[in-house]
């Protein structure tokens, strides 16, 4: 159990995969400019994750023992139509929860947070327990990285900023700070 | 993308370079252009892996775009790259084994890159091959220099080398933070704020030069 537990902080905090590993920069910097769109777009993120996780588990035990080099490709390919048929039956079960998640899900899909936590999980050995531990746990620190840059950007809004830095440059440089701040987090496993 | 004039062929080559640099005006391909330039060296062994797989996508998209339904087409993109990325990972594991290690998952992430799928959709989709070989070549180089630029300000200030050779002199205290993530954030942050302070002052200047001279635009 305690492994499993330090599985999930390492991935939401320690190595964040956005501001760590530099993992789901897109929605990072795209959709990060409300909290509450930012909240609904984390919330995905970590559904799909632990789809992704799920998949991932059986792909590589049942079918890629027989042809590892075709890892990348049913990677991609089973994720993308596993997401797209959950997001049918999302909006026919609980139309919702479709309101709340459905537009970003086939946005996620070919994020690289998404083929970068299969590729992780498969060469870290995971196995489906772990795999769903690392999942949530990358999910959630996608949702704090996406949260925190979402209310910096909010007031952001009403700083007065020089007009040329008004664009992403600036946003990068938030980012830094924001990375740097997670830095302190890898003091938590030797503290341990 | 709006409707395309015949440009010189060279035009497609230079265009990635530097009007349409794929990461510092497209911002894509963020993830390895943060992720691997902490050296030089991961910075050139990435570059020539996404040259690899843009122009041989890029080559094959080109080639069979008529024989490509338009329901399935980007399925069909994303398994070509897909392919080319796995070959990529192949051929690297096998020649440098130390920078396949040191590059990791980065290398199989290039399938999700959005610079080789928005190039597919963009340009090798509806342009001829010879088209398609340039761009995605001038694409490449953008790309290529943009990487080196990000490397060697992250490996010289962060490490005080250069392709591992001193530059900076034993009494330089590394800058260790440059080759750790924050590093990648601040660096390509303060090169776009750079660059956009640059064009800002060309456009200023452009306005103060007298009405009617002809003002040449800032490339």
């Amino acid at each position: 159990m305690g492994d499993l537990f330090w599985i999930l902080i390492s991935a939401a905090v320690v190595n964040n995969f956005t501001l760590a590993l530099f993992l789901g920069l897109c929605p990072f910097l795209g959709v990060s400019g409300k909290v509450e769109t930012a909240l609904r777009m984390g919330a995905a993120n970590i559904f799909v994750m632990v789809i992704t996780a799920l998949a991932v588990w059986l792909l590589n035990t049942f079918v890629l023992t027989a042809a590892p080099y075709l890892r990348i490709i049913a990677f991609i390919i089973v994720i993308a139509s596993l997401v797209q048929i959950v997001e049918m039956a999302i909006k026919k079960l609980s139309p919702a929860l479709f309101r709340a998640l459905g537009i970003f899900l086939p946005l996620i899909t070919t994020n690289c947070a998404i083929l970068g936590l299969a590729i992780f999980s498969t060469n870290r050995g995971y196995g489906l327990l772990e795999g769903l531990f690392f999942a949530v746990g990358a999910g959630l620190g996608l949702t704090l990285a996406l949260v925190l840059m979402a209310s910096i950007r909010e007031n952001l809004e009403l700083a007065d900023v020089p007009d040329f830095a008004k664009n992403m440059g600036l946003v990068l440089i938030l980012a830094g700070a924001l990375s740097l701040a997670f830095m302190g987090f890898a003091g938590l496993f030797s503290a341990a | 993308m709006s409707p395309r004039t015949p440009t010189p062929a060279a035009q497609e080559l230079i265009k990635g370079v530097w009007r349409e640099n794929p990461v510092l005006v497209q911002l894509l391909g963020l993830c390895p252009a943060l992720a691997v330039t902490n050296s030089v060296a991961n910075s050139i062994a990435m570059s020539g892996a996404v040259l690899f797989v843009l122009v041989g996508s890029s080559l094959l998209v080109s080639t069979i775009k008529r024989i490509v339904p338009s329901d399935v087409r980007i399925s069909t993109y994303i398994l070509i790259i897909a392919t080319f990325v796995t070959v990529a990972d192949m051929i690297l594991e096998a020649s440098a084994p130390a920078v396949h290690k040191e590059l990791g998952a980065f290398v199989a992430l290039i399938v999700v890159n959005c610079i080789i799928l928005g190039r597919q959709e963009a340009f090798a989709s509806r342009n001829t091959v010879g088209r398609s070989l340039l761009d995605a070549v001038g694409m490449s180089i953008g790309f290529t220099l943009t990487m080196l630029l990000m490397g060697t300000v992250r490996e010289v200030l962060g490490n005080g080398t250069f392709l591992g050779r001193s530059v900076l002199g034993p009494s330089y205290e590394p800058w260790v933070i440059m080759i750790l993530p924050p590093g990648g954030f601040l660096t390509l942050g303060t090169i776009l704020l750079i660059f956009s302070w640059l064009k800002r002052r060309s456009e200023a200047r452009a306005r103060l030069a007298v009405a009617g001279a002809p003002v040449r635009e800032a490339a």
